[in-house]
């Protein structure tokens, strides 16, 4: 399933809210793209916009956000001739309520959660709520539907099938929940899995279980994923590239091991040197970044990064926002590799 | 435990610490059987040391933590401490009331910095709350430490007045902190102090803790789940599952090399923030055992993988395999283990 067309394509994206406090930018001018069968990770800290990213793209924003610029195109493959036609799909023209955005979500994109107690309803059997979502996508029948879902859970590796399939969540442990979780997204075969955080709220052996077993599912299934975390410990293990946000914007978009071996923007660099490490001693203390996130409602002139910046450079940073520069294979936000930035941009 | 350090370089000594939790069930609320919570532990720690006390939720690392504060109340064991003032002291064997001069020198940091404060005292009320609960300052100088420790924690006195909400996670980690060392404690239990913490946030943290250590002259048992926090905090770690302790050792030989089949898998579990790092991860098959009705023998053995029929008839014992390496593991000298 190796195409060089993109499954999803996000051009500009912006997405603001309006609170009490003021605007807030939580998406502001995002660009990427998933081909399918990639593994994409968005890292970052609370507050980067990378949770608000994925919930654009499946149109789930709360009443108080809406996407205000920018595109989000799905393009639909024909599981047939995948090759010859794929279906352009503008995903920010659609209506959020309306029949075409849930036919695709759930069905063509779906998502995992980070808890999955918030996310299954407390008063209906894991059976009901999985087949609810193929007797929807997939025309099935209830009884076909419960086959299929106790299909997946046995994919997904649960010990009892049929027996989960009785149970309400609360008498689940968190890993086995989780799994159901991923297993319901995984019912309707989607194109796309978007995981926000779905093993943060796991013990290490649970969430190695469930890594391991995401890696084997896209294997077998071919599905692209876009994996939203604050760990660089599991995005190393699980992207096939990765975007580090900061402030509602990319700072620096790169493959695995470029990020990893040669980080560019202060911020990753930063990031990657302030983690302690498992496999190695670190002598002394860690490098920590200085200050903290900004507030939403002030985000800083120029570059967001620039006042906890170590390599500010004064009268550019905290003026002019940057733009997007090609250095090696990675792309980076950032001045120092722009020498001679563009005309100064009215901030917004 | 012969080679036992001395009385002179300790400063907490745990033995058989347990803590059964009743289950209550029917309408008289018979006693239908017990969580063994934390079941048998022995630990100690050295004057200065940081201890790191790991495993997964539910395995008792918090409730053992907790009990060194009296906060929960131990159902056997001791708790030997060496006071400052009063020499050594068994804290489990005091009553509230005797337990009162103590508090001042134990102190804890929580987890949650939102929930751990209350939104309607004063930062100064938060912060001086071992100071006045103990009659230890008033007035003036009540004000004047509270101000110093802020200083010292990287928080400015000038906010004294102001409420929580007004602060960030961080921020008011920083109050956590203030407020546990106001009073000048000798040993800080902290239970997983910076887990709810951002990247950038938690190596902060973590700084301050090491300098205020350094600072204070301080003994920490430091209580996480992420063993890359107690990596490099760590002075020596203990290994917990299922209320029972499995393996401790110097960081560095618990790293390496691991004597305990759980503590490799653990080890192994840990995503590496490295690509080129190729997995040798062991994935434990099923869940963790249920303490209030653990399998027969070793109660790790359904996971094992090494697990021979010894294993699920006779529970192993903590025994020191070389010099400061105990472990509970019936194997323990014939198994070659992968360390990191």
């Amino acid at each position: 399933m190796t195409n060089p067309e993109p499954l999803i394509e996000v051009q500009g994206l912006k997405t603001f809210f309006k609170v009490r406090e003021g605007l807030v930018r939580a998406v502001n001018g995002v660009s990427f793209s998933i081909k399918s069968g990639q593994t994409l990770g968005v890292v970052g800290e609370s507050g980067c916009g990378k949770s608000i990213t994925a919930q654009s793209i499946m149109r789930l924003v709360e009443p108080a956000g809406k996407i205000v610029e920018g595109k989000i195109t799905y393009y639909r493959m024909d599981s047939h001739n995948n090759r010859t036609s794929a279906e352009v799909v503008d995903i920010t023209s659609l209506n959020p309520r309306g029949p075409e955005i849930r036919h695709i979500r759930g069905g063509e994109i779906a998502m995992v959660f980070q808890d999955p107690m918030t996310s299954f309803s407390p008063v209906h059997t894991i059976g009901d709520q999985i087949s609810e979502a193929l007797m929807l996508h997939q025309n099935m029948n209830k009884k076909e539907a419960l086959e299929r879902a106790a299909e997946t859970l046995h994919k997904v590796g649960m010990p009892k099938p049929y027996r989960v399939l009785t149970s309400f969540p609360h008498q689940l442990s968190g890993g086995m929940r989780q799994r159901s979780m991923i297993a319901m997204a995984l019912s309707c075969n989607p194109s796309l899995l978007i995981a926000d955080e779905p093993t943060t709220a796991l013990d290490v052996t649970t969430e190695a279980q469930i890594l391991e077993l995401m890696k084997k599912l896209q294997g077998s299934l071919g599905m692209a994923i876009m994996y939203i975390t604050h760990n660089l410990g599991v995005v190393a293990e699980m992207a096939d590239e990765i975007i580090v946000m900061y402030l509602g914007k990319i700072v620096e978009h790169a493959s695995v091991v470029d990020l990893f071996e040669n980080p560019k923007h202060p911020y990753t660099r930063a990031l990657l040197r302030s983690i302690p490490r498992v496999d190695k001693d670190i002598d002394e203390r860690l490098e920590s970044i200085t200050g903290m996130v900004p507030d939403p409602y002030s985000v800083p002139h120029g570059c967001p990064f620039h006042p906890r910046c170590p390599s500010l450079i004064p009268g550019i940073c905290d003026v002019i926002e940057p733009d997007g520069v090609r250095v090696d294979d990675s792309q980076v936000y950032c001045h120092l590799y722009n020498p001679e930035p563009a005309a100064v941009r009215q901030p917004l | 435990m012969s080679d036992q350090p001395n009385e002179d370089n300790l400063i907490l000594d745990i033995k058989d610490l347990r803590k059964h939790f009743p289950i209550r069930a029917g309408i008289f609320s018979a006693v239908k059987g017990k969580v063994k919570a934390v079941d048998g532990v022995n630990l100690y720690l050295r004057k200065g040391e940081v201890l790191g006390l790991v495993g997964e939720s539910g395995c008792g690392k918090t409730t053992t933590g907790r009990m060194v504060m009296r906060v929960i109340e131990p159902t056997t064991g001791t708790i030997r401490f060496k006071d400052r003032e009063r020499g050594w002291v068994d804290l489990a064997s005091l009553d509230r009331r005797e337990m009162l001069p103590y508090r001042k020198n134990i102190q804890m940091i929580f987890q949650d910095p939102y929930a751990s404060l209350d939104p309607r005292m004063t930062i100064l009320r938060i912060i001086s709350e071992p100071l006045t609960s103990n009659n230890l300052a008033r007035g003036k100088e009540l004000e004047e430490r509270v101000a110093s420790i802020m200083e010292v924690v990287g928080l400015r006195p000038e906010y004294m007045s102001r409420y929580p909400h007004a602060f960030s996670g961080g921020q008011r980690q920083r109050i956590g902190i203030a407020r546990a060392l106001v009073s000048g404690p000798q040993l800080v239990v902290a239970d997983e102090p910076v887990s709810a913490l951002d990247v950038s946030i938690q190596a902060q943290i973590l700084n301050l803790l090491q300098d205020l250590q350094k600072k204070f002259d301080l003994t920490y048992l430091f209580v996480a789940h992420d063993l890359s926090v107690v990596r490099h905090i760590s002075d020596r770690v203990a290994v917990m599952y299922v209320g029972k302790l499995v393996e401790s050792a110097s960081k560095k030989e618990l790293f390496h090399a691991p004597r305990h089949p759980y503590t490799e898998a653990l080890l192994s579990a840990v995503p590496r923030p490295d690509p080129h790092h190729k997995s040798t991860r062991i994935i434990l098959p099923g869940e963790v055992a249920d303490p209030a009705n653990p399998p027969p023998g070793c109660y790790f053995h359904p996971r094992c993988r090494f697990a021979i029929d010894i294993c699920k008839q006779e529970e192993p014992i903590l025994e020191e395999i070389c010099p400061e390496h105990f472990v509970a593991c019936h194997r323990a000298k014939e198994l070659s283990l992968q360390g990191v």
